[in-house]
């Protein structure tokens, strides 16, 4: 235990010390978890609301399928977008491969599920009095949807959270789509494996410290946002 | 209130992207052994220096790093399988390889050395050895040029290796001796990832077979072939190439230490 508590140590004092691979690796999580967060609530605030407010056949297959890509292995994800992106895959004039914008293609496909499930979830717990009452006083669809968000703002953001914890710690898919490039497509939990390989496992943890950090930062914003 | 934080999100996030891409970049995809060791992070500024283009390690095992390239994933290979390598170039997938550096392998065990192979210099001998005790062996299992290396060498001993005493680990090199070390288990390591582990204190396992011939363990780079692949940059690879076979590149690589130690030596050293 002692050659982990002392690792441990070191690592802190070179978080602490501002060493700038560890600041890159913090910047780059940040960028691919907010972008893509960000893109997986432009899908999945919007598909949440309408299964949760309209019934059509195969409803039901839809909520299981998109059920079952929560437990999508990110291996897997990482594997098929690589795939894409490859310059022998479909998308590969793009030259995404190995970029930050590679790792968020990989990283909306395992959070618009998840801020779908979220915000289905959230607005199917609405007395359906709610909307139908919103429309019989005039109020445009548009108009319901956004006083029915609001009214659930404590689930949305708790969809946005899930999603921005889940691809901040996940490791597989920055790996496969990134390519683990330092002070480029380096993020932390990438760095982490890199530091287990390497036997850094004190340093390993100090930087799984700062990955928490902010998350947790993450989360004390967004309860201040709920609150506005 | 939403919306207006809505905006100035994606405002923000379009300022990050934007900020990213202002080099031109070369991938470059390499073993675990030049990129774990610090090699690259001490080749590459200078180069980049001179150059102007940021260089994109991507560290995988050789048979991962061959593949990248067979797809024109990257753009240059530094890499140590030779018989990989010359048939890789035999199928067109890569032209110009260069030899850039060598330094070998070794075999290495826990102090006790069940199998009793401490100081043989001929690892032919030392592996029959270990097969016939039945010692514990790690492999890498995951056709790296060390896995590449290591089953050359079972082959050349005459042992299909298998059983309870042999395991593949499918891991990379640094894990691997970590594990042999956590079990006591003998395997095959480039020297510089043993010494970057050994010196750091963070295994205790020793060298038990060196100096064999067979275990020379050259490093060469190969650009990808631009026929093949037209988009990649062939011309920056080739300036990479030329850059690490230079005199300058060569004597840098010379002068290469971690802690103290001479983990690669160059091609055209004295």
């Amino acid at each position: 235990m002692t050659f982990l508590f002392e690792g441990f140590l070191e690592g802190l004092q070179m978080v602490f010390q501002g060493n700038p691979a560890v600041y890159n690796a913090a910047w780059v999580t940040l960028k691919v978890s907010f972008g893509s967060t960000l893109i997986a609530s432009l899908i999945g605030l919007p598909l949440g609301y309408f299964l949760a407010s309209s019934s059509f056949r195969g409803k039901g297959f839809f909520t299981v399928l998109l059920q079952t890509l929560l437990g999508f292995p990110t291996v897997v994800i990482g594997l098929l977008v690589y795939g894409f992106l490859s310059r022998r895959g479909p998308f590969g004039f793009a030259d995404l491969l190995f970029t930050p914008s590679g790792i968020v293609i990989g990283l909306v496909i395992l959070a618009f599920p998840i801020t779908t499930m979220f915000t289905m979830t959230a607005v199917s717990g609405i007395d359906p009095r709610a909307r139908e009452m919103a429309l019989t006083l005039g109020a445009s669809r548009q108009r319901t949807a956004w006083t029915l968000f609001k009214e659930v703002r404590f689930g949305l953001i708790s969809a946005l959270l899930a999603s921005f914890g889940r691809v901040a710690s996940e490791v597989g898919i920055a790996i496969m789509l990134g390519g683990n490039i330092e002070g480029y497509t380096r993020t932390l939990t990438t760095a982490i494996a890199l530091e287990s390989m390497k036997g850094e496992f004190g340093f390993g943890i100090a930087l799984g410290l700062v990955l928490l950090t902010l998350i947790f930062i993450t989360a004390l914003l967004s309860r201040y946002v709920q609150k506005l | 209130m939403k919306s207006y934080s809505l905006i100035l999100s994606i405002l923000l996030y379009g300022f990050l992207v934007s900020s990213v891409a202002a080099y031109e970049r070369l991938k470059l995809a390499t073993t675990t052994s030049t990129a774990n060791s610090g090699l690259l992070n001490y080749l590459n500024p200078v180069f980049e220096e001179k150059s102007g283009v940021r260089v994109d390690a991507i560290a995988v095992g050789t048979g991962k790093a061959l593949k990248l390239g067979q797809n024109g994933d990257v753009d240059v290979m530094l890499v140590h399988a030779r018989e990989a390598e010359e048939t890789f170039i035999k199928e067109g997938h890569g032209v110009n390889r260069k030899d850039v550096m060598y330094n070998d392998f070794i075999i290495v065990g826990p102090a006790s050395d069940s199998a009793g192979i401490n100081g043989m210099d001929d690892v032919i001998l030392a592996l029959r050895k270990i097969s016939e005790k039945s010692s514990l062996w790690f492999s890498r299992g995951d056709d790296s040029g060390t896995h590449k290396k290591e089953m050359i060498l079972w082959k050349e001993s005459a042992i299909s290796p298998s059983g309870n005493w042999y395991r593949g680990l499918g891991q990379g090199m640094g894990k691997t001796l970590l594990a042999a070390d956590e079990k006591g288990a003998y395997t095959l390591t480039d020297r510089g990832t043993f010494i970057a582990l050994s010196t750091g204190n963070k295994i205790g396992l020793i060298i038990l077979s060196e100096g064999d011939s067979r275990l020379f363990n050259p490093y060469g780079a190969i650009a990808v072939n631009p026929e093949r692949h037209p988009y990649v940059k062939y011309k920056l690879a080739m300036k990479y190439i030329n850059f690490l076979t230079s005199t300058e590149g060569q004597s840098l690589i010379a002068r290469f230490r971690m802690k103290g130690k001479i983990l690669f030596h160059p091609h055209n050293g004295s």
